[in-house]
């Protein structure tokens, strides 16, 4: 039997006693030596600013960070598909002992020329970080030459943890927005921050403000516009998901153009629900009110008896989450309800301790809370507490398929829309396809508890 | 109008930690060690994952800021104490990052101390730099297989034993490794794969989670390695490497006879490998393989009106274009462009050597998948051979895509590509004669039903 031993460095981040008292040390670079499910800070910007499909992003480093981020999210766009490209000065031993910056600059000129992007992002590594270049003064030449905003993205892989990257990012978008004009942008307007259109996510989500009489301003940066994001503070509210990733760019646009901004998130017919009515209630309007209750009653109608066919088999079925970031486990483990499942593990890469007891407060009494789990850890406690599904990412797959647990693509390489009240029948047909599939029939840790679905 | 980037675009060569790694995974218990940034580890993790759809465990000494500055001797002490409480390895393959590299981290003597602590029963550690800067995966994967057996072998091997022989593969897929074991069984001869990731790359369904999958060759196999009768390295371009290879190693600290074949691909490579099992093992080819031969010879001779003529792009590790150039053009097709991103600058003289074809490819090495795009456009291919990597390539230019080496993405089964020996070149011939055949079957109004 697999020995599993929790490293005593690692105890504070996970919470499995039940003690009422609990804090958990999160926000913390992590473990040397524990196989974190997180990356680094260039994964924290380049996940952040990879939608934007009309800027020219280049990785000014070696060539592992361009490769390993190519083409890398489901991320769609309406116009212009650049982002799906990987450019990269692949600094070679020569680069290391002269400098980079002449490569950098030779780079951005010819890629520019040829692509004619709108905007060029220029991701700093871990080994420019070290070797100095200024990234800062190559930007400002090209600019000038070129007359497109070239912006440096502080993103070195070690000054941090993936939220680090969350916040470089902001930071180069913070560049961005207020350069552009906003006398066409009308007032009932809202920036939609922090989703990604995955699978088209932005566009459902933006479809159900707009039948509800709001305009949408910019999205951030699901399906993102260099000249929208210039502009985007013309809009009265920032409607913010995922709240580690985008959080620091809609404080700065509160301090910078008194922009309020409100957190929602779109998974699960609640959570979806309320991120509607917030917003109409944010602009006082009774008619956009209306409207969004049109709209969920409408949807909600049309999923409803699919939710329930599988509610029957799914219930009492238990989950495990482990995802980025702590709002999206907060609507999973509500979606989850929802279907009849209980929640027996949750936890993300990048939660603070507020996150982490209000993740608590909305779990079972005795659901293990983890922040920035290791391989390990999950593989014990989805054993351990014989969960019947694991929600994660590709890299958290191979454990629920080994452990013959069923599995839900809940990350940024999905190819299914999991957001809105259709995303969340794909949720649940994801789910149930997976909980109820006879190949568990098979699999040496389950054999011999026959099962089989309704639907 | 013909344009030049200093930038890579879409990049045909992965970092040289990830062929690190690779060999890693290739030996029994054993744990491999990224010395850098965690993104390095998850990164690769991911990347390696989402193509052998199994678990893929890589440590990180997790650099912070002070580390950077200060050194990361004390992450990377930590991280390895961390390692063998949790997973107690046999073998810890350290790579030293671009990061760590750059700092100039003293990790040899920190490893030298480090091992003293531990004493004899603590885990074998080896250390391989791989600053991505100065090359590719393959190039990583190479001084990897060289770091392990420098480190490992042992000084009193023991007798050297008449069966024995070392192999080192290139990258091939667990599949490929698996055929090429039963393949040197069948000769009689007991031959240890470094690395042999067939199981722990591609395992079976598990009763009890594995904290280190099982498989691969054992510490004290590689240790027994200066034994062997001889050693039998594959890749056309690995056998011009001589000093940086594991073979010569042995060759030149234990006078083990060392062979360089090109990679088995295609029946006249496979031909080599079989020719030289012969005289290693000293009995004819077993039926079961000439049975595989003559049925490939028959296959080559039922296809050989559809492929005649028909232009493919191929890409991949150096090792592979070689194999694929050769494969390809003995059927009669032509390559028209045969790209890497590795740059050893013996691709074109290697790929010469075994092309059969009288029209020479665009060799391009040091090549993106920009480049190869451009080049394409104007070569017109009827066939895309290499990684998922080209599937916008071949959707482009509304062509088939044959996926084949690292990494397939999209598609499953990544691991159980067969391409090696006869009967991977024959189930290579018939995913490329069938690709064309579907080609022309959905390019045509007709609906034809026999081809």
């Amino acid at each position: 039997m697999a020995d599993f031993k929790v490293l005593t460095a690692r105890q504070g981040q996970i919470d499995d006693a039940g003690n009422n008292d609990f804090v958990m040390a999160c926000e913390r670079h992590s473990l040397a030596g524990s196989i974190s499910q997180r990356a680094c800070v260039f994964c924290g910007s380049r996940v952040v600013l990879y939608p934007i499909a009309d800027a020219l992003h280049l990785i000014h480093g070696p060539i592992g960070c361009a490769a390993y981020t190519w083409d890398i999210r489901g991320s769609l766009s309406s116009g212009e598909n650049l982002h799906r490209m990987s450019f990269c000065t692949d600094l070679q031993e020569k680069d290391v002992v002269f400098g980079g910056a002449d490569k950098l600059y030779k780079s951005l000129v010819e890629l520019i020329d040829y692509y004619k992007p709108k905007a060029a992002f220029v991701y700093s590594t871990c080994i420019v970080g070290l070797i100095g270049d200024d990234i800062e003064a190559v930007a400002r030449r090209v600019e000038k030459e070129k007359s497109i905003s070239v912006i440096p993205v502080y993103s070195e892989g070690f000054k941090g943890t993936k939220k680090d990257g969350y916040s470089a990012a902001c930071a180069a978008l913070g560049r961005l927005v207020g350069t552009g004009e906003t006398k066409n942008i009308p007032e009932m307007s809202i920036n939609i921050l922090g989703d990604f259109n995955l699978a088209g996510e932005t566009w459902i989500i933006r479809d159900y403000y707009k039948e509800m009489g709001i305009n949408v301003a910019a999205t951030i940066t699901g399906d993102g516009k260099v000249d929208e994001i210039r502009a985007c503070h013309g809009a009265s509210l920032n409607v913010v998901q995922c709240s580690g990733s985008m959080s620091s760019l809609a404080r700065m646009m509160q301090d910078k153009y008194g922009i309020p901004y409100i957190r929602v998130s779109y998974f699960g017919i609640e959570d979806m629900a309320q991120a509607l009515y917030d917003v109409a209630n944010h602009f006082n309007s009774r008619e956009a009110l209306e409207k969004a209750k049109g709209i969920v009653k409408r949807e909600s109608d049309l999923i409803m008896p699919y939710l329930r066919a599988c509610r029957r088999d799914l219930t009492g079925k238990k989950a495990a989450i482990y995802v980025g970031g702590a709002f999206k486990a907060f609507s999973l483990v509500r979606a989850l309800k929802f279907l009849g499942m209980c929640t027996i593990l949750a936890g993300c890469q990048t939660g603070n301790s507020q996150d982490y007891e209000q993740l608590k407060a909305i779990c079972d009494p005795g659901t293990v809370i983890i922040d920035d789990a290791n391989a390990l850890e999950l593989a014990k406690f989805v054993k351990e507490k014989d969960a019947d599904l694991l929600i994660g990412g590709v890299k958290e797959r191979p454990i629920a398929y080994k452990l013959g647990v069923a599995f839900c693509d809940h990350n940024h390489e999905r190819k299914e829309p999991l957001a809105g009240f259709l995303g969340m029948k794909n949720f649940a047909r994801e789910v149930y396809g997976s909980v109820m599939s006879p190949v568990w029939n098979f699999v040496p840790r389950r054999a011999g508890v026959i099962k089989r679905g309704q639907l | 109008m013909s344009h030049s980037f200093t930038a890579t675009r879409n990049s045909c060569k992965l970092c040289m930690p990830l062929g690190a790694v690779m060999v890693v995974k290739g030996i029994a218990s054993a744990m491999p060690f990224l010395h850098g940034s965690q993104g390095c580890s998850t990164y690769i993790r991911r990347y390696m994952i989402s193509h052998f759809r199994d678990p893929v465990d890589i440590a990180s000494s997790n650099f912070s800021e002070s580390s950077a500055v200060f050194g990361g001797g004390s992450n990377l002490l930590t991280g390895l104490r961390n390692i063998i409480a949790q997973y107690n390895p046999r073998l810890i393959g350290i790579a030293t990052t671009c990061l760590a590299e750059t700092i100039g981290d003293d990790v040899s003597g920190i490893l030298r101390t480090f091992e003293k602590e531990l004493g004899p029963d603590g885990p074998v550690i080896v250390h391989v730099a791989t600053p991505s800067y100065s090359g590719s995966h393959e190039e990583g994967f190479r001084r990897a297989v060289r770091a392990v057996v420098e480190k490992v072998a042992a000084k009193s091997a023991g007798v050297p034993q008449e069966k024995r022989v070392n192999v080192f593969p290139a990258i091939f897929s667990p599949d490929d490794l698996r055929y090429l074991k039963d393949i040197f069984f069948d000769f009689g001869l007991q031959a240890a794969f470094l690395p042999d990731y067939s199981d722990t790359l591609d395992g079976k369904a598990w009763s009890e989670y594995e904290l280190i999958p099982k498989g691969g060759i054992g510490v004290d196999e590689i240790r027994s390695f200066p034994a062997a009768k001889a050693s039998i390295t594959f890749g056309a371009v690995t056998a011009r490497m001589g000093l940086l290879t594991g073979a010569a190693y042995l060759k030149d600290s234990f006078n083990v006879a060392a062979h360089f074949i090109a990679s088995p691909i295609g029946l006249r490579a496979s031909d080599e490998m079989f020719d030289l099992l012969k005289s290693l093992s000293g009995i004819e080819t077993p039926t079961r393989y000439s049975d595989e031969r003559g049925r490939l010879v028959d296959a080559y001779v039922d296809g050989h009106k559809y492929v005649y003529g028909k232009k493919a792009v191929i890409y991949g590790e150096e090792d592979l274009v070689v194999g694929l150039v050769s494969f390809l053009s003995e059927i009669g097709m032509v390559p028209v462009v045969a790209a890497s991103g590795g740059k050893s600058g013996l691709l074109k003289e290697e790929i010469a050597r075994v092309n059969l074809c009288a029209h020479e490819p665009k060799v391009a090495d040091g090549a993106d998948f920009a480049s190869i795009t451009d080049h394409a456009r104007k070569l017109k291919p009827d066939i895309i051979i290499g990684s998922s990597k080209g599937y916008s390539l071949a959707k482009e230019l509304k062509v088939p895509l044959v996926r084949v080496g690292f990494p397939v993405h999209d598609r499953i089964g990544a691991a159980r590509i067969l391409s090696c020996g006869y009967k991977g070149a024959l189930s290579l011939y018939d995913s490329v004669v069938n690709a064309l055949l579907d080609s022309k079957q959905n390019s045509s109004s007709i609906g034809y039903g026999y081809l």
